[in-house]
């Protein structure tokens, strides 16, 4: 079974040149520990492959339950000569949120298997 | 909280922003600034491009409308602005601001003007000095460059502040700056105390004006928020000590809490633990917002580190055009109408021999936002689809054929076309460098009604 990150976190995105900031911001201290877990820049990526090459980075903040991914030429060349109709990336923060994971049920007997 | 504290209000967080909020906040807010951040990164290359044809032009092209609907409560109340809405021209702006108290009956309005970091000069004669985002040097593009401003701080407007100006307009500053400013000025704190931390994140909280009250923020049955119609901007109130709290208007719409704040506090932020301006370096990893009251938050824990020594410069040039078209299908098979109204543009521009630098084609409601399908499969056809097709060329020429050749398709394309447009826009790029501090020059140029 899988949870989307929209049931765990809530999300803004913001540009920067060349490069999309996207906030996961988690709704409670469970939720933060499975993202940290479960959505990782590699899983990120995954989803955003036909729109960012990357790097990505994914910065913590733990007194504030949440994550900041830094997606590195995700915008076209940024909002002065992108030719998306989105030229800031903002409805990318509704992409993160799209991105489904193993949910705790599963995450829990993952654990005991292990 | 013994001693009364400076407020601060954000009477706008980009250059078209609402109106009402910042009057509510004159009015009823009791502050003693309101700062209206308006000038994007690319706008002041615009604007230098207005200036050039019309020296008495460069400056935000809305600037005196707003100026005119909040200057009067502004001084009645005691409150002084600061915009950076002089853009590419603060002389300029300064004297349509004298214009303005003059007509309004305000003589004895003083209005400073922030000058100095246009720093065009500097990099003309530079192009051996590389772009921070793709490395190139300045050289590559030096004979299209239209602008060159650098991110004056909260220093620098402290100048200006410092003459006892009731309006304040600057060109290029830090965001966070502008709100930095007057709190530099009350406390007077140093460049290097450790409460810039505090002060630096405040500004970058309100410099987004309802971003954080609210604004961007509502998903109806899962984040809601009350009367967003009616949403009023924030206002901090910083105490001498560093203590910062965030606000708005009792009885406005919006809401400030916890969540509102985390995604402004990350908005536009990359590495948390150096988030660079003029200022300061700041550092919120061991930030926490505390609710003490109904849309009442405490900021606590904002850390600095000492400032660059370099400044950052938006450099602006021209890099040829864009020409766009679009159209619309709708209702039975409309998105294999809509795919084939592709494929005949795309053919037609190449019969025409019309070349571009990136050829962008696709559907609106179907895959613009998010990209095409991916992981998930097969997404559900939607009952209208809008065909976008956008060329990127140095040729102007080439650039309007796009728009051409889609609204063609209205007599010569599939059945059932539709609402077609088309536009055609120059690009002004920006990139930037950095420039010693030493090579910057802030200076302060006041006016009077």
């Amino acid at each position: 079974m899988s949870i989307r990150v929209y049931d765990l976190a809530h999300s803004r995105a913001g540009d920067k040149g060349d490069t999309i900031n996207i906030s996961v911001i988690a709704y409670d201290a469970a939720g933060y520990q499975h993202l940290g877990r479960y959505l990782t820049c590699e899983r990120v990526m995954e989803t955003f492959a036909s729109l960012a090459k990357g790097p990505c980075r994914r910065f913590e903040l733990p007194k504030l339950l949440a994550y900041n991914f830094v997606i590195e030429r995700a915008l076209d060349g940024g909002v002065t000569r992108s030719m998306r109709m989105d030229i800031h990336g903002k409805s990318l923060s509704s992409l993160m949120l799209t991105i489904e994971l193993p949910d705790m049920e599963t995450a829990r007997s993952d654990e005991y298997d292990h | 909280m013994t001693t009364h504290p400076l407020r601060i209000g954000s009477g706008a967080g980009y250059a078209g922003d609402r109106w009402e909020p910042a009057l509510e906040l004159i009015e009823k807010g009791e502050i003693d600034f309101i700062c209206f951040e308006c000038l994007a990164e690319r706008t002041i290359a615009r604007e230098a491009l207005s200036r050039r044809n019309r020296q008495s032009e460069g400056y935000n092209p809305l600037l005196a409308e707003r100026i005119r609907s909040v200057l009067p409560a502004a001084r009645k109340h005691g409150v002084r602005i600061i915009s950076n809405m002089g853009a590419a021209n603060p002389e300029a702006a300064a004297e349509a601001v004298v214009e303005i108290a003059r007509a309004a009956g305000l003589a004895g309005t003083k209005v400073a003007a922030l000058l100095g970091d246009d720093v065009l000069n500097w990099v003309l004669a530079h192009p051996e000095e590389h772009f921070l985002e793709t490395g190139e040097p300045i050289e590559s593009v030096h004979s299209d460059i239209v602008s060159a401003n650098a991110y004056l701080g909260a220093d620098a407007i402290g100048q200006a502040i410092e003459t006892g100006a009731h309006v304040i307009v600057t060109g290029r500053v830090a965001d966070p700056s502008l709100f930095l400013a007057p709190v530099l000025a009350t406390y007077r704190w140093s460049e290097n105390d450790p409460r810039l931390g505090q002060g630096t994140v405040m500004g970058h909280l309100l410099e987004c004006a309802g971003q954080i009250t609210g604004g961007y923020f509502a998903d109806p049955g899962k984040k809601d928020v009350p009367e967003p119609w009616a949403l009023g901007f924030p206002f901090a109130d910083v105490w001498e000590d560093g203590r910062v709290r965030i606000g708005k208007v009792a009885g406005s719409g919006g809401r400030i809490d916890r969540m509102t704040c985390t995604e402004q506090l990350l908005y536009e932020m990359h590495d948390p633990a150096a988030y660079v301006t003029p200022d300061c370096v700041l550092d919120v990893t061991e930030l926490e917002f505390k609710e003490v009251g109904p849309d009442l938050v405490e900021v606590i824990g904002a850390r600095a580190k000492p400032r660059p020594d370099k400044l950052k410069v938006s450099v602006g040039y021209l890099e040829g055009f864009i020409g766009e078209g679009q159209i619309s299908y709708a209702g039975i098979n409309a998105v294999a109408r809509a795919r084939l109204a592709d494929e005949i543009v795309r053919r037609r521009l190449e019969l025409r021999g019309y070349k571009y630098d990136d050829l962008r084609v696709e559907l609106i409601g179907l895959e613009t936002l998010h990209g095409p399908e991916g992981e998930k499969g097969k997404r559900p056809e939607p009952y209208e689809v809008r065909l976008r097709v956008a060329g990127r060329t140095r040729d102007r020429r080439a650039a309007e054929v796009v728009g051409q050749e889609v609204e063609t398709l209205l007599t010569n394309g599939p059945a059932g076309g539709a609402a077609d447009f088309k536009t055609v826009r120059e690009i002004l790029r920006v990139q930037s460098v950095l420039i010693p501090r030493s090579e910057v020059r802030a200076r302060v140029k006041v006016f009077e009604a």
